[in-house]
């Protein structure tokens, strides 16, 4: 899922200060997850906004509400009232879900609350790590599974880089070395001659080389 | 004319299986405390939204006391542990607001120890009475709108 965190209420308010009426629309999806953007997000930031404008007295109305789904146009329409009644939208939804909005309203200013920062899982209660760099192009199989792109401190596709310590990478060094990783991983599973293997460069045209990238599926049009 | 002087509001977020309790048996003890808290019985401190003590504060009260069991004694195990870390956070987001994050405070209490709650609350009420009212009471109010949906 996507991950982000929220900025800080000065930064917010920075970017609030000259509305007088905001909608702090959230997100039911990825960044509800992550404890970033969903309804009860949505209730803590709002009221923090409402207390920073009364202390700096300004007069802000904060308008609360959550969407099921801020990426996609059917949810967007729930939101359309609101939207339509205030100034501008703080969206606590990942950058597509703020894209998304701007793009359905063009006359509309659409603010992004969060920092939208990985893709990732969640470790443990409270602990997320990115595990995919979407580079469009996943090496996985020849890995044991462990991306080398994301989780190498070095993106290295040819590890170790021979600075790891144990498991521990040199780079940081309260981290697992994702090339011990893989080379565990790959011994369980008996696949350890593919480290024999030479991996050739890696083309990152699939990646973000040339702008944002498009996914037509010609089966799937109308 | 004399300026009444200042009486803090405090909403005092009790958890069922201790500071409840202690209350009540502060009642039955007849140990006299501030009569500035208002208690709202809450049925662990972990099950208290974070909103709840935002909404309280930019509400009217002058400050939010949390009191849940000891540590290592609630009644779910560790709800009170993550309604510690949750104050903690929520105090840090005070600062970043420009609220002094002293207006919002987390005790323990067990459900005998009423003698301490009363200390507990007596000595939240003075802390708040220094601050003064919430710097949020004596600022226009504006509609405040919600939608649920
Ligand atoms: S190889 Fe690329 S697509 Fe596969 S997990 Fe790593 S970053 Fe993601
Ligand atoms: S120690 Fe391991 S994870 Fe760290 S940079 Fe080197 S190969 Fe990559």
């Amino acid at each position: 899922m996507i991950v982000a965190e929220r900025k800080c209420v000065p930064e917010l308010l920075d970017i609030i200060k000259d509305l007088q009426n905001l909608l702090v629309l959230g997100c039911g999806t990825c960044v509800t997850v992550c404890l970033a953007g969903g309804e009860r997000e949505v209730g803590i930031i709002a009221s923090a906004l409402r207390m920073t404008t009364k202390l700096n007295d300004l007069k802000i109305n904060v308008e609360e509400l959550t969407i099921e789904r801020q990426c996609d146009n059917v949810f967007i329409e729930q939101a359309a009232e609101a939207i339509e009644r205030n100034d501008a939208v703080l969206s606590l939804g990942c950058g597509a879900g703020v894209q998304a909005i701007a793009e359905r309203y063009p006359e509309k200013p659409v603010y992004a609350g969060l920092n939208t920062t990985f893709i990732g899982i969640l470790e443990e209660r409270g602990v997320w790590t990115e595990k995919c760099a979407a580079c469009g192009n996943c090496v996985l199989h020849n890995f044991g599974g462990i991306c080398p792109v994301t989780r190498c401190a070095k993106h290295l596709l040819n590890g170790p880089c021979g600075g790891s310590k144990e498991d521990r990478c040199e780079v940081h060094p309260d981290r697992e070395c994702a090339w011990q990783l893989i080379y565990q991983r790959l011994k369980n599973i008996g696949q350890l001659d593919r480290l024999k293997k030479i991996t050739p460069p890696k083309n990152w045209k699939s990646s973000l080389a040339g702008g944002y990238r498009t996914i037509i599926r010609e089966d799937h049009r109308i | 004319m004399i300026a009444k002087p200042f009486e803090p509001k405090i909403i005092a977020f009790c958890c069922h299986y201790c500071a409840y309790a202690s209350a009540d048996l502060m009642g039955s003890m007849r140990i006299q405390y501030p009569p500035n808290i208002r208690i709202i019985r809450t049925p662990c401190t972990g099950r208290l939204e974070v909103g709840y003590y935002m909404k309280a504060l930019e509400n009217g009260a002058d400050g939010v006391l949390v009191a849940g069991c000891m540590e290592g004694g609630c009644h779910f195990i560790d709800g009170n542990l993550y309604a510690k870390r949750r104050v903690n956070h929520i105090r840090e987001m005070f600062e970043e607001i420009g609220l002094e994050k002293e207006r919002l405070r987390m005790v323990n209490v067990s459900a005998s120890m009423a003698r301490p709650l009363a200390d507990h609350i007596i000595d939240m009420v003075e802390t708040v009475r220094q601050l003064g009212p919430s710097s949020l009471q004596n600022k226009t109010t504006f509609n405040q709108s919600e939608t649920a949906q």
